[in-house]
């Protein structure tokens, strides 16, 4: 009797505990958004600030995708195949943007490339400086996907290429490369979806209309002129929302075929 | 023709390009801009620093930071409890639910805390489905510290099961079968053989649990309504002086949060080479 009780008792805990939390506030999103119709959301999500909010965050999270690719795949394989002093600093560096809150890097972002830059590059309220925000926040991301991988792969495949007289380029792209691509594309897509929402890193450093304003950022403003009719900014997080359901799915299939790849192998 | 390769100057050239680029880029984005940070707080020396820190009112900022460590000291065990039963319900159980209860964990990485704090905002504030019927109790969440919690709660809860769940279908059931066989209680195999193995990696999610609580701002902004000395957690009191041009305190809290964080990476990085190195 108890284990049939504990059987039944775990799982309802758990999940109530993720419905208090997590679903019923995000199906409240969706139906508030839709509150007053198809047609009143299609309209609250093509006001040209909201459009340009929108646009300048999908295309910024997709353009920080492919830096953070290349740089996050050679910073990962520096710290798994080159020796030198100071590596592990390195390493803890690059986990510094996972425990740093994201208010600390915009401040910090803003005190080094803001107005007040000993440099002179003020790249806050540009396009430029939002970029920089998102390469800041997502740089674990796509790092940390790869580095398992690499430390996984075999050298000696490479080793065998070598001797067969393949060039280094021609080893990157014909051993390597083909290795790497599941956790490439999977660090890259969970970088993607953390770009798309970003916000505490943007508030300070991107907040312009139609500039540098991002979807979060457009929310939030919506939010505070809205009062208590919260239908407008519901609508713009029901898009944001429905992308990072589907990114997460996409990021779930990735793994479900890295699975299987492990165990046919 | 000799089958090894010449050692060719390429290869060197290309690693220290590489090593280059990784030392620049970590320097450019992150290990430079918070040694200005560091810089910009003690511009003016410590004691202005620790005045700047007062501007608002001597008590806001303590009352600031002990208001964050309230949430994390209610959000993190929640979140810790949830992690590891949802991780041993995964690993060891099929019930109905468990896909759900399997993708759905993941969700808060992915989506915004702006979305995240109007959707508790929706469903927790005073016309709310939950909140109206709290509020006829007398019960706030919204723009009070329960919704802080929550909000808290919300953001970190995929990092403990996350970092238990491979590390229960890697040790497999035959501890605890055996266990169970020499006639353990479900509570005592709990206790005395899951627990023990899980224990590094435990550790690690629940100190990035730590680490994502300490700093949520965007979620905490909206859920708080940022009242000073009654819900401005210790972020909102960062963003708060910034935005009423008292760069000085800005700087400072920043940096205390700083280090906040950098304490914990340390604890990470301890809990990760241990998780390496334990049997």
């Amino acid at each position: 009797m108890v284990t049939v009780a504990g059987r039944v008792a775990g799982p309802s805990l758990a999940v109530t505990y993720l419905s208090l939390i997590v679903l019923i506030p995000v199906v409240a999103i969706a139906t508030q958004a839709l509150h007053d119709g198809w047609g009143t959301f299609v309209s609250t999500i093509t006001q040209k600030e909201t459009v340009a909010s929108l646009r300048l965050t999908l295309i910024s999270a997709a353009v920080i995708v492919v830096v953070n690719t290349f740089a996050g795949t050679a910073i990962a394989w520096v710290l798994v195949r080159d020796q030198f002093r100071g590596k592990r600093l390195l390493s803890a560096i690059v986990d510094l943007p996972f425990a740093l809150p994201t208010i600390v890097a915009g401040l910090t972002l803003l005190s080094l490339y803001g107005p007040d830059s000993p440099f002179h590059l003020n790249a806050a309220g540009t396009v430029f400086g939002v970029w920089l925000a998102l390469a800041f926040v997502t740089l674990p991301f796509s790092v940390r996907s790869v580095q398992p991988v690499l430390e996984e792969l075999d050298k000696e495949t490479e080793d065998a290429a070598a001797s067969l007289g393949a060039r280094p380029l021609v080893i990157f792209r014909r051993v390597i490369l083909p290795a790497l691509a599941p956790a490439m594309l999977s660090g890259a897509a969970l970088g993607f979806a953390r770009a798309l929402g970003e916000y505490g890193s943007l508030v300070f450093f991107a907040d312009q209309p139609f500039h540098t304003e991002v979807a979060s950022v457009r929310i939030f403003s919506l939010y505070q002129s809205a009062g208590t009719d919260l239908e407008a900014p519901a609508a713009v997080s029901l898009v944001l929302l429905v992308l990072s359901l589907v990114i997460l799915l996409g990021i779930g299939a990735i793994r479900r075929h890295l699975v299987r790849d492990a165990v046919s192998r | 023709m000799t089958a090894l390769p010449v050692p060719s100057k390429r290869p060197l050239v290309t690693k220290w390009l590489l090593r280059l680029f990784t030392i620049g880029w970590l320097a450019a984005i992150v290990a430079v801009p918070l040694g200005s940070i560091v810089y910009r707080t003690f511009e003016n020396g410590f004691a202005a620093a620790m005045r700047s820190l007062a501007t608002g009112g001597s008590g806001e900022f303590l009352h600031a930071l002990l208001l964050t460590v309230l949430v994390a000291a209610i959000a993190v065990p929640l979140n810790t409890v949830f992690g590891v039963a949802s991780a041993i319900l995964l690993a060891r159980h099929r019930f109905p639910g468990a896909r759900l209860l399997d993708a759905f964990i993941d969700l808060p990485v992915a989506v915004s805390p702006v979305v995240i704090g109007l959707g508790l905002v929706l469903v927790y504030g005073r016309t709310g489905w939950i909140g109206s019927w709290l509020a006829a109790r007398g019960i706030e969440v919204i723009f009070s510290v329960p919704g802080i919690v929550i909000a808290s709660a919300f953001v970190s809860i995929p990092y403990v099961a996350r970092a238990v769940l491979p590390v229960l279908n890697e040790i497999g059931t035959e501890q605890e079968q055996a266990a169970a066989t020499l006639g353990a209680r479900p509570f005592a195999t709990l206790w005395r053989i899951t627990l023990p193995s899980i224990r590094w990696a435990l550790a690690y999610g629940v100190t990035l649990t730590t680490a994502r609580v300490l700093g949520e701002f965007g979620a905490v902004s909206i859920v708080s309504g940022n009242i000073t000395n009654k819900t401005e957690t210790l972020t909102l009191f960062v963003g708060d002086q910034f935005a009423n041009f008292n760069q000085g305190g800005a700087f400072a809290g920043a940096l205390i949060l700083a280090l906040m964080s950098l304490a914990v990476l340390g604890l990470l990085s301890l809990a990760r080479r241990k998780e390496e190195t334990a049997p």
